[in-house]
């Protein structure tokens, strides 16, 4: 649509700068290497939360990314243990699969509008952990643990990618390859968007009837884009497995599918980077109301209620913080 | 004149309640028809039917000979019969010129994929697509209004607008579903002379749908009279006006509404 302006750069450019260079500075100027797991897990959620945004753009509510987390989580995993495959590898497998999944029960569901489609998603977090539960390649309720971290890649004896284990410190490697990971799937969520595929999606959005009467295969692109939401949810989850070692039926639960949905909400459904500030602000916000012991989640509710009331349009749409995301 | 499109014994149902019954007329390429009824005529289903919409009971719609019902909107559109709407049904959050810009992606040569990683071809298809919108716009008076979002203009505008929107789509035939609904006499006037134009210099055949009996008789090349889902006339405007049978449908209601 618009060119992007020298503002946008720049504020592109602060935001690459913070992440990749202030975050770990100031991380160990404070000693609070804890920070590590929250903003990975940030990174992390925020890829899936991306995912659930898209299916927004084309008018749908899902509150199922947690299922595809999950199967995302599982397929690395199981790739890992079982097959003795490099992680790097099953990362995108993974998203694959999850992608598979999602046009195999996208098929007769995506045709559901509103709150039907919404309740059938709903279910499918709950699906998959009982289908976890229930076959014997995903072990069961004991679930796959003891996953090896991620190996080495070399490319002609040139290391690429070092290997996991023999770092020193492998939260810093995961806190970078969660940031590399979510710049790259926001910049690509924020190029779809502005290509055609983006356009025909806001078509839909507004008005299925007339976006079929100028000819667009709107069942077609629901798929697509259900697909490519899912595979965010894959990508996320199995790198969420990758890091705890470990995925279990109950990795991600309604709750989290929940969670996706409401970052989306509280960073804004008209920005392509809202639910990247909605994820940080969701997931600290709890943190810091951890003080308020047993009202948290009563106090918790009450903002997001308000800000759901007082901000419909999220909360980029106050625009106070500048981050070059519009 | 050559017949293009051709309605063929088109039956609808909806459980007992008979919606249309054995409808068939022929239109021929650049003709105005109309067709008009009473309320409950089963005019709005027949059109949903040529546009496929919803399906037929039985019957066929064929244009250029080939089945156009029982499939798919996006497909007949693809053929090149497009349907407009009544004012409501708009993408409120674009502007006029996006909504123009996102019709024509029919005519796009690259691939979604093309766009995405900003291929030649799409950056050509995106140059094109704004220049054809701006002339579109241009063509229909519409320039000054063109970066105005949707949802802020006033009814007739958004008229004028579902016909931009079918026209990008480069039609050949252009259903349009009562554009002169709730006009008043010169607005209705101003977008006769639209659908002629749209006729006359871009060769689009129209089929319409529509109350306004004085508008309908100055535009129609031929009517086609429904009443009670039964095709009960077809003729010229003046054949019309002077048919028993359509004179006894409108009787009791408004004599003076067909226009006389």
């Amino acid at each position: 649509m618009n060119k992007t302006s020298s503002k946008q750069l720049l504020g592109v450019a602060i935001f690459l700068i913070a992440i990749f260079i202030g975050v770990p500075l100031a991380i160990s100027l404070t000693g609070r290497w804890d920070f590590y797991f929250t903003l990975t897990s940030v990174a992390l959620l925020a890829i899936a939360s991306a995912g659930v945004w898209l299916t927004f753009y084309i008018g749908r509510i899902n509150i199922g990314q947690g299922a595809f987390a999950l199967i995302g989580a599982y397929v690395s995993a199981i790739l890992v243990v079982k097959g003795g495959i490099s992680f790097w590898i099953s990362l995108p497998a993974a998203g694959i699969f999850a992608a598979i999944v999602a046009v195999i029960i996208g098929l007769p569901i995506l045709r559901l509008r509103g709150v039907y489609f919404a309740m059938i998603t709903l279910v499918l977090t709950q699906v998959v952990t009982l289908t976890a539960l229930a076959l014997p390649i995903t072990n069961g309720a004991k679930g796959i643990s003891s996953i090896p971290l991620p190996s080495g890649v070399s490319l002609f004896g040139i290391p690429i990618i070092p290997e996991f284990a023999a770092m020193e410190n492998t939260k810093l490697a995961f806190y970078y390859t969660a940031c590399i990971l979510m710049v790259v799937t926001y910049a690509a969520l924020y190029r779809l968007v502005n290509s055609r595929l983006g356009h025909l999606c806001r078509s839909m959005q507004q008005n299925e009837e007339l976006a079929s009467s100028i000819g667009v295969n709107i069942a077609h692109i629901r798929i697509v884009i259900f697909a490519i939401s899912s595979f965010f949810g894959g990508i996320g989850g199995a790198m969420f497995g990758s890091i705890a070692q470990s995925v279990y039926p109950s990795s991600f639960q309604v709750a989290d599918s929940v969670n996706f949905m409401l970052n989306c909400f509280l960073g804004g459904l008209g920005y392509v980077f809202g639910p990247m500030l909605g994820t940080l602000v969701l997931y600290f916000g709890w943190d810091l109301l951890f003080e308020l012991g047993k009202y948290q989640l009563l106090i918790y509710s009450i903002i997001l209620i308000a800000v759901i009331r007082f901000l419909p349009n999220g909360l980029l749409s106050l625009r106070i913080g500048k981050g070059g995301q519009s | 004149m050559s017949t293009l499109l051709q309605v063929k014994n088109v039956t609808k149902k909806y459980g007992g309640l008979i919606a249309n019954n054995d409808i068939s007329f022929d239109v021929s390429q650049n003709e105005i028809l109309s067709v008009i009824g009473p309320n409950g005529a089963g005019k709005s289903t027949l059109f949903k039917m040529i546009s496929s919409f919803v399906p037929t009971t039985s019957g066929e719609v064929l244009y250029r000979g080939e089945r156009i019902s029982n499939l798919k909107p996006h497909i007949v559109a693809r053929k090149g019969i497009v349907r407009t709407f009544q004012e409501t049904t708009i993408f409120k959050s674009m502007t006029v010129r996006e909504s123009v810009v996102v019709a024509q992606h029919l005519r796009a040569t690259a691939s979604l994929a093309g766009y995405f990683w900003g291929s030649s071809a799409a950056k050509k298809d995106v140059v094109a697509f704004g220049n054809y919108a701006d002339e579109l716009l241009e063509f229909l008076g519409m320039s000054a209004i063109s970066n105005e979002l949707a949802s802020n203009l006033p009814q007739g505008n958004l008229r004028a607008l579902g016909i931009a929107i079918g026209l990008a789509t480069d039609p050949k035939v252009l259903l349009l579903d009562e554009p002169f609904a709730g006009m008043n006499h010169d607005e209705t006037m101003q977008m006769v002379d639209l659908v002629r134009l749209v006729r006359d210099e871009r060769g689009v055949t129209v089929l319409l749908v529509e109350h306004d009996m004085p508008a309908v008789m100055n535009i129609s090349d031929r009517i086609v009279v429904l009443n009670f889902g039964e095709k009960i006339a077809e003729g010229t405007p003046s054949q019309i006006q002077n048919n028993e049978k359509v004179i006894e449908a409108y009787l009791g209601s408004a004599d003076d509404e067909i226009g006389m």
